[in-house]
């Protein structure tokens, strides 16, 4: 409760355009360049940003423009929790689309990577889904780059 | 545009110098700009040189792998060279490490072509 209050948040609204990836990886990370990130955590958080308005875009809405994306950003301590989330169509089989390699879209050359790459560049990753309703993907990683700084 | 693509034609093999950000957004122009030469029969193989490269992600790896693929159906062969560590971290996350030649520079990429070749 107590680390509830005290956390620093930012939420962006934005049409499910291709063009607003990039935008939407600079805007988190100048909300995250407060915590001092090294430059690879930063290329982390961009990157995993990215995946996750992607498939927001392509795989929640279909290509749809009139959808929207929301992200939120918290700042708690150390700790960064980013929330991407649609009103899109939703996942079907969720272990599935988690597997490496596995796209529901082949023909469009997909490479089937973006749960692994969120995964593994995250502290922690949880995706909750519900067909019809949307997707919403919540991911926190621990900015190591102050204690470093220390030592 | 995130995304310049740079192409240069040596003998049969194209270098592409991507410079920018390769996402779902700017991977459509690598797609068309590499798919329009490939396709013409013009080159057999393809250097990606990468040093100018400062973003990338699953998208990027997907049309890499999609030209990959066509070149390779071919005949032909894909060399990567330059990579950035975060571009070299999804290469290998990926898999496409041990399918693809890797190299330091383009010099050697392309020595590296001719001799396959």
């Amino acid at each position: 409760m107590n680390g509830q209050s005290q956390a620093n948040v930012m939420t962006l609204q934005f049409s499910s355009r291709s063009e607003n990836e990039a935008f939407a990886r600079v805007a988190v990370a100048a909300f995250v360049s407060q915590l001092d990130p090294t430059l690879d955590e930063l290329t982390d958080l961009k990157t995993v940003i990215s995946e996750a308005v992607t498939n927001c875009i392509i795989h929640g809405y279909d290509n749809e423009p009139t959808g929207m994306v929301s992200i939120t950003a918290a700042i708690e301590g150390e700790d960064i929790t980013l929330t991407v989330s649609d009103q899109g169509q939703g996942i079907e089989d969720i272990e599935l689309a988690r597997q490496p390699l596995f796209t529901s879209k082949p023909d469009m050359e997909r490479s089937g990577m973006g749960f692994t790459i969120m995964e593994n560049f995250m502290d922690e990753f949880e995706v909750t889904t519900e067909l019809g309703v949307g997707t919403t993907i919540r991911m926190k990683k621990r900015i190591e780059s102050k204690k470093a700084l220390y030592n | 545009m995130n995304l310049q693509v740079e192409l240069e034609h040596r003998r049969n093999v194209l270098i592409t110098r991507l410079r920018g950000e390769l996402d779902h957004h700017t991977a459509e122009i690598v797609r068309f700009q590499l798919d329009e030469v490939i396709q013409r029969g013009q080159v057999n193989h393809v250097v990606l040189s990468l040093s100018e490269l400062t973003f990338m992600d699953s998208s990027g790896l997907g049309v890499i792998l999609g030209r990959y693929k066509q070149i390779k159906g071919r005949g032909g062969k894909m060399a990567v060279c330059e990579m950035n560590p975060a571009v070299r971290r999804l290469f290998e996350l990926s898999g496409l490490f041990k399918i693809m030649h890797v190299y330091d520079n383009e010099h050697l990429a392309l020595n590296g072509l001719e001799v396959v070749s």
